[in-house]
């Protein structure tokens, strides 16, 4: 278990100090794919830097099983560190060695007889499927295989968690899929505890379990991805949610409706029951269905008629079919 | 030319070699250190240290400012007392290993700041020891460019062999100002700087190759 505690990192930009973590205090529970998600300078990257203590943070503590990792000394931490991967956006691969020698490099640190250390450096890459490419120089490979050289290079070592530092920012949404499905069957197999750093919700989507959401520093939010998604609190998340800021109050017209569904109502004629049921038409302003965690959940924003009646039977129709809805802006009813 | 003439031409050949490569070696093996500990105490390093950095920084400023021949001058009564004599090949060595050591300490320093960030961060997050992190990420991921670096220093070393010549040292240098000089055998003078020349392109082309060969970035 990761746990953060009143975290504050400040930075020094000139005279002035710069808080890029601000008291965060954050709960990450064993084998959980936890998502961290925010725009750039949100101070997610420096948050995921304070869980391993590559940025020592300013005040606060870092526990992890229970042991406060700003508080030991130089060996201990360099040992806690061995059981704490990570990979980056830029994969960080050792340029100057093979593939192999690359996933190696954990164990050769830790002092591993080699016999051992090339069988497991062996298995490793055959979980990553890249038996194939042990001789290969990381100059060779795409984006892809290099990321799944440093996925293997960061399980060598038989780490608890693994952080993921923007780890698919570098590649495009097919090696971003693959990569994520692999993260996730890592999960599983092994019940590593997976930290991912990203400022796409797409990837919170894919593959985590509960979501932060950080602006300025701070946590706004935090929760299931599936509530934070459904019922976004705070304006960074609803941004996050609604890139194209289709879902700002000020730019819609009036009378519009968030509907969120979830389950069985995605795939049911909901919209058209509806016109017919209360008569009225409505107007679709966008929809879109997400498949998160499994399950498709649905949103869409609808205007209706400049009608109270109107407006009230439609409600009314949604609160029996026990759909969320709201008008945006305002909160959900 | 005379046989004899043949003769002290390839003997000057080997000694310049000598002199050159055997400075240049030593002054690896004094000047890795000195390049590794300003890298590591410098801005951002893995163990920065002002004082340390200042004090090495300044040790290697004020020996890379003084002209060559002066610091043949000055520090003869430290090369007597290391090999016992102030002539010949073998004594132009330590006057050149003092001048070229902080050279290569700046050399070495400038190819191990072009090193990645990002790589060194990550072998900081999997726990390296700052003495794994200098021989297991420093060293080999800097290697091509430390090859780079070698082949010029190869180069100058070679340069202030051939300027020892006028203060008794031997080589190529020395043939130069005995007799393309002090005799006015001009051509003496154009064979020695010819042969030099051959040498300083031989070293380079072969250092380049060999940097092609060693760098796994571009293939």
């Amino acid at each position: 278990m990761i746990e953060l505690k009143n975290l504050t990192k400040k930075f020094k930009v000139g005279k002035t100090e710069v808080a890029a973590v601000d008291d965060v205090s954050l709960t990450i529970p064993d084998g959980d794919i936890y998502g961290i998600i925010g725009f750039s300078g949100a101070g997610k990257s420096t948050l995921v830097r304070c869980i391993n203590l590559l940025e020592r943070p300013t005040s606060g503590e870092v526990l992890v099983d229970g042991v406060d990792l700003t508080k030991l000394p130089r060996k201990q931490l360099l040992a806690a560190r061995k059981k704490i991967g990570m990979i980056f956006q830029q994969f960080n691969l050792l340029a100057q060695r093979t593939v192999e020698a690359n996933v190696r490099f954990p164990l050769e640190i830790e002092g591993v007889p080699r016999a051992q250390a090339d069988a497991r450096v062996a298995e490793l890459l055959a979980l990553v499927d890249l038996s194939d490419k042990a001789k290969s120089y990381p100059a060779q490979l795409s984006g892809g295989q290099k990321q799944r050289v440093a996925i293997a290079r960061a399980l060598a070592s038989q780490p608890q968690i693994i952080l993921c530092d923007e780890a698919t920012s570098a590649l495009d949404p097919i090696t971003t899929s693959s990569i994520l499905d692999l993260l996730k069957s890592l999960n599983r197999q092994l019940g590593v505890t997976i930290v991912v750093i990203t400022h796409e919700m797409r990837v919170v989507e894919q593959i985590c379990n509960h979501v932060a959401v950080m602006s300025g520093g701070r946590i706004q939010e935090q929760g299931t991805v599936r509530d934070v998604f459904l019922h976004p609190a705070s304006e960074t998340a609803r941004k996050l949610i609604h890139p194209a800021g289709d879902d700002a109050p000020e730019a819609l017209p009036p009378n519009t409706l968030r509907l969120a569904f979830t389950g069985e109502e995605s795939g049911a004629p909901v919209i058209s029951d509806m016109t017919l049921q209360c008569d009225v038409m409505v107007n679709i302003l966008s929809a879109n269905t997400e498949n998160i965690g499994g399950k498709p959940f649905g949103q869409m924003l609808i205007q209706l008629p400049d009608d109270p009646a109107a407006v009230q039977r439609i409600e009314e129709y949604l609160a029996g079919r026990d759909i969320t809805y709201e008008v945006p802006g305002k909160g959900s009813e | 030319m005379s046989p004899e003439m043949i003769g002290l031409l390839a003997q000057g050949t080997w000694e310049t070699l000598y002199m050159t490569l055997v400075s240049t070696a030593i002054a690896y093996i004094i000047g890795i250190p000195i390049g590794v500990i300003l890298y590591i105490t410098g801005e951002g390093g893995i163990r920065r240290n002002r004082t340390v950095n200042a004090v090495v920084g300044v040790i290697v400023n004020i020996l890379r400012s003084v002209p060559f021949l002066i610091l043949l001058v000055a520090i003869l009564p430290f090369t007597r007392l290391v090999v016992g004599t102030t002539i010949g090949s073998t004594a132009t060595i330590v006057p050149l290993v003092v001048a070229a050591a902080p050279y290569v300490g700046r050399m070495v320093e400038s190819s191990l700041k072009e090193i990645d960030a990002g790589v060194i961060e990550a072998a900081r997050a999997m726990g390296t020891s700052a003495w794994q992190m200098i021989y297991k990420v420093f060293l080999p991921e800097a290697k091509p460019s430390l090859l780079v670096g070698a082949t010029i220093s190869l180069a100058t070393i070679l340069g202030y062999s051939a300027m020892a010549g006028f203060v008794g040292g031997g080589g190529l240098g020395a043939i130069a100002i005995n007799y393309g000089y002090y005799r006015y055998q001009s051509d003496i003078m154009l064979i020695t700087v010819a042969l030099l020349v051959i040498i300083v392109q031989i070293l380079q082309e072969g250092g380049l190759k060999l940097v092609g060969k060693v760098d796994k970035r571009l293939r």
